[in-house]
């Protein structure tokens, strides 16, 4: 079976959500503490959510400096599979393995409830299994979740694919990015979700571990989970780069 | 008075110290009894915080020992640190409701959060996992601009630390009534989940066992928190009073739970307690005390934030996220192991003796000895005097006819138009505003969050689950104490039971005001006096809970507030009945019939007027019947959605469950009152049902068998609420039975969405969900 590594920080949350929902998607999950200095052979990681180290200062400000993250950041650019979600996107976007920052909420307050996002691509190794393109409905649950990048930066995520995931309306267009409940943090142009250049390492807001069994309201974040998976067990298969997908 | 002058005063007339720690000379004399000679400087302090209401229910415990709990699933009962019952399988469940009034008047987000932290460690101290948190609150008037402050610092205290630490909020209450504006309720319960066989007790014994202290340093944050703070009426100095609320660190606390499962899971402790209120002094000498055996501490093995402390700050300071744990010597080195693996510093601070006294000694000095069941279990106990006020009023006994003179128009009121005020009212309104502001969902259990009635919590791995809520009806508690209680009991236990739900028990948390005062004596002990027949009616063991009291400002003090948190066990979550309509064409049914009486109701309180009537009277057996009734129906599949009447009345009643499934209904209601009383009336024990049409013969008839009037309204569906009123079978005139005898309530549901949906933000001055001011 596929074996998947969850990172637990000291104040990571959902690295038991995350292990639970990694077990429905098929996977292997195995912890691994903060303080590793190896990655015990998984065939990939991922960075849950929580408060790592307290987040006092900045979220995942801290924790990028942590000895596992050294090995992540290493296993990442061998071309390793990694997610971060919620706090584990952020740990991802202060250590410089996906690009843009999350800055505090535009409205100052937490956010928790659920949100719809569609994927704006279907070729990922995160996002192959989803089938189609359609408003997926999954949990946020985060103080600092505005996606933020320089245009350049942005224009640049937009002409390479690699924004992932954005906030969509009921009929599945994009969100504005001001005065739009449906975009619940002002993230621009609605990025819920973005991949770094290689396309391996991936971060989201939402959690779809959370949304991953029917009597919790929702699955739709199973698909994410089960493209992980399946990318994962194929990488190790080929012994190669994640190449995966439809096309 | 200002700091500076009652500095000036005390230097001009100095006070003696026991009365500058909060005892009399009456209660001097006591522990001058107790110890057979005069206490020294630190047992005195030590005494003057164990004494403390907060920490001693002196003026309770006569009242709380009369109240019910035994039930064959209790596991543990009042006097541990939470309530633990049974869930089969193997699993219990733990629970308890906190106040932490008096912190969060003075520092609302410090105070709020560490609410939260406290009453989480109350749980995880019992060796159970915290799954879930509900938090009820109660402010004054939201337009006024400390009542904003307030809400806010509460709200994002309770989700700085509850969204931090992991534990999602699932439900909880919000209430506004200017009885609580200068001394606000934040009232928090906590959930938690175990395997029986890790149950863990706050005891301390075999004497040479170690006493280990973990977590956080002792600094001087939080000095007096339950003797200055919690047990005393608030003055006009608030300000000075800062320095007694604790400052929380969630994070802390989360590598606490998960420090303290650990060694519990690893079986490395003979005993666990957390830190709490009355600190150091509170939990070694209950510890002591519940195994029956003595403690030597040495006081400067105690890790400190600050040097400098004197030995009585370091006795009662409340820091938080400390824990304290008694380990045999053989296991130090596996506990020390988990304490470092989670970088919480731990020290040895002391040893379990036999001689049953708590001996501080710093340096071979000792500073204290003192038998530890003269600070806690033989603390002293006061019979305090209780008198009804000459206005008071009593609940008309069941099925006694009241006055029916609401003072409202039957006619040309337009039924619609007041349930569209009533749902953008403070009180009624849409809670996502704050909800959303909380992590809900973390721990992966939340099938019924905030928002929707009873919170529900899957049991991984089983087919079950747990629902739990809160509720306290304060207005009716202030024209009557035992009725408001008693509502307070069937309110909660029937939100739970209309789930298809057993409730499991209850845990009560009672705000009430100085209990010196005989009045407020008189309301504590009607409202313990009706949780006591209502639990007894309902076969609800209380399980613990807490004792607020000196909820009093210069503005008065608040209504008796006895908030009541009941959790319940469903065998299958599959079984599940919400309130939400849940398609078109289903049959609605009314069970039970409203009976007289308008005070204490929403609708009251939107009129302005103070009505006439009292409030409507409950039926306990009735109550009980009701409860049965709809958990024999949900278990034989007869109902499709189940909500209870409470505030606001039928109609609010039926829009929420419109409102909550997005479709109306066209309804006909034959009444024989008073339209108000009908449509907006509060009497308990009665619940809107649907049902599909084929089941509804089936459903009246299992009402019928219970006893329980009960009566086919119409049908879901469509985008308007339209309640035509008829007359009943109870109309004097036959042929008016049938007829329209009063103008129809008639909405569209999206009027009352806008209406509901931003009711609370525009009281409150927030801005709306869709980013308008």
């Amino acid at each position: 079976m596929t074996r998947i590594g969850v990172v637990v920080f000291p104040g990571s949350n959902c690295d038991r959500d995350t292990l639970h929902a990694l077990a429905l998607a098929g996977a292997e999950p195995v912890e691994l503490w903060h303080e590793a200095a190896t990655l015990d052979g998984v065939a990939a990681i991922v960075l849950p959510g929580g408060f790592a180290y307290g987040d006092y200062l900045r979220a995942g400000v801290i924790a990028r400096f942590s000895p596992v993250m050294r090995a992540v950041a290493a296993f990442a650019a061998d071309g390793g599979l990694v997610l971060g979600i919620c706090n584990g996107f952020q740990v991802l976007a202060e250590a410089g393995l996906v690009p843009g920052a999350l800055l505090r909420n535009r409205g100052l307050r937490f956010l928790g409830r659920d949100v719809r996002i569609a994927a704006e691509r279907l070729d990922t190794p995160f996002t192959h299994l989803l089938g189609e393109r359609r408003p997926l409905r999954m949990p946020i649950a985060h103080g600092e979740g505005c996606y933020f990048a320089d245009p350049a930066t942005l224009d640049e995520l937009q002409r390479d694919g690699r924004v992932l995931f954005r906030y969509v309306r009921t009929d599945g267009a994009p969100a504005g990015e001001t005065g739009d409940p449906d975009n619940p943090n002002g993230s621009l142009r609605a990025i819920a979700g973005v991949l770094n250049a290689a396309g391996n390492v991936a971060g989201l807001m939402p959690h779809p571990e959370r949304a991953a069994e029917g009597v919790l309201g929702s699955d739709d974040g199973l698909g994410i989970l089960r493209s992980l998976v399946e990318a994962a067990r194929l990488r190790e298969a080929a012994a190669g780069p994640a190449v995966v997908g439809a096309r | 008075m200002t700091v500076a002058a009652r500095a000036e005063s005390a230097a001009r007339d100095p006070v003696p110290l026991h009365r500058a720690l909060g005892l009399t000379d009456d209660e001097l004399a006591a522990i001058v009894e107790r110890l057979g000679r005069a206490p020294k400087h630190l047992e005195l302090a030590m005494f003057g915080v164990m004494w403390s209401e907060h920490c001693s229910y002196k003026s309770s415990k006569p009242l709380l020992r009369t109240l019910p709990t035994a039930g064959e699933a209790v596991v543990a009962g009042p006097g541990e640190n939470a309530g633990v019952v049974s869930i089969g399988d193997g699993l219990a469940v733990a629970f308890k409701i906190e106040s932490h009034n008096h912190p969060s008047a003075v520092e609302p987000y410090q105070g709020a959060a560490t609410g939260v932290g406290g009453i989480l460690r109350d749980i995880f101290t019992m060796g159970a996992r915290p799954i879930a948190v509900l938090d009820a609150l109660r402010f004054g008037d939201p337009a006024d601009s400390r009542t904003r402050h307030l809400v806010d610092g509460v709200v994002r205290g309770v989700g700085g630390y509850g969204n931090c630490v992991g534990v999602p909020t699932v439900g909880g209450e919000l209430v506004f009534d200017p009885s609580y504006a200068g001394n606000p309720l934040v009232n928090v319960m906590a959930i938690g989940l175990l395997e029986e066989r890790a149950l863990t007790r706050a005891r301390a014994p075999g004497p040479g066992n170690f006493v280990v202290l973990f977590g956080s340093t002792t600094g001087r944050d939080g000095i007096g928190g339950a003797s200055v703070l919690a047990s005393a009426t608030f003055g006009d100095d608030d300000p000075s009073k800062r320095p007694s609320v604790q400052v929380g660190d969630p994070f802390a606390e989360k590598l606490l739970i998960e420090a303290s499962l650990e060694l519990i899971a690893g079986g490395l402790v003979e005993g666990l307690s957390d830190i709490g209120a009355g600190g150091i002094t509170c939990a070694t000498s209950e510890a002591a005390d519940r195994a029956g055996t003595g403690m030597r501490l040495d006081l400067g093995a105690i890790p400190r934030r600050e040097p400098d402390m004197a030995p009585f700050e370091v006795m009662i300071s409340e820091s938080q996220e400390r824990m304290l744990a008694v380990v045999r010597p053989d296991r130090l080195a596996a506990v020390a192991a988990v304490c470092d693996r989670w970088a919480l510093p731990w020290a040895v601070i002391g040893a379990v003796t036999d001689d049953r006294d708590l001996t501080v000694v710093h340096f071979e000095r000792e500073l204290a000895r003192v038998p530890a069941r003269a600070l806690t279990s033989d603390a002293i106990v006061h019979a305090r005097l209780a008198k009804a006020p000459s206005r008071e009023r009593f609940a008309p006994a069941p099925g006694e006819p009241t006055s029916a003179t609401d003072g409202l128009p039957e006619r040309g009121m337009d039924p619609g138009a007041v349930l569209l005020a009533l749902l953008g009212s403070p009180n009624l309104a849409s809670r996502a505003a704050v909800f959303e502001q909380y992590d809900s969902t973390v721990g992966v259990r939340t099938v019924v969050g905030p928002g929707h009635g009873a919170a529900v919590l899957r049991v991984t791995g089983t087919s079950k689950a747990l629902v739990a809520t809160t509720d306290a009806n304060a207005v009716v508690g202030g024209l009557d104490p035992w009725l408001g209680a008693a509502l307070s009991v069937a309110e909660a236990s029937r939100n739970v039971s209309i789930t298809g739900a057993r409730p499991l028990g209850v845990t009560d948390c009672l705000n009430f005001g100085d209990p010196t005062r005989p009045e407020a004596f008189w309301q504590l002990s009607e409202a313990v006096r009706g949780i006591g027949d209502a639990c007894r009616a309902l076969g609800l063991p209380v399980t613990g809970g807490n004792v607020s009291l000196y909820n009093e400002s210069p503005g008065g003090a608040i209504l008796p507030t006895p908030e009541i948190g009941v959790v319940g066990l469903l065998d299958d979550v599959a079984r599940l009945v919400g309130p939400a309509f849940v398609a078109d064409g289903d049959s609605v049914v009314l069970v039970g019939e409203a009976t007289p009486g308008l005070a204490g109701s929403e609708y009251a309180r939107l009129g302005g007027t103070a009505a006439e009537d009292g409030p409507p009277a409950l039926d306990l057996e009735r109550e009980a019947r009701l409860q049965r009734f709809v958990r024999e129906a949900v278990e034989r599949g007869l109902v499709a959605s189940a909500q209870d009447v409470s505030a606001g009345g039928l109609a609010v009643a039926i829009a929420e469950c419109s409102l909550w499934g997005g479709r109306g209904a066209r309804l006909r209601l034959p009444i024989s009152g008073s339209p108000a009383v009908e449509l907006f009336g509060e009497s308990p024990s009665r619940l809107v049902l649907t049902t599909r049409p084929r089941h509804a013969p089936a459903l009246l008839l299992l009402a019928r068998q219970h006893g329980l009037p009960a009566e086919e309204l119409g049908v879901t569906g469509g985008r308007r609420i339209a309640i035509e009123l008829v007359g009943g079978a109870a109309t004097g005139a036959a042929e008016e039975r049938g007829a329209r005898v009063a103008d129809p309530l008639d909405v569209e549901l999206d009027a009352l969405r806008r209406a509901w949906d931003g009711g609370l933000a525009r009281a409150l001055g927030w801005p709306t969900a869709d980013g308008r001011a």
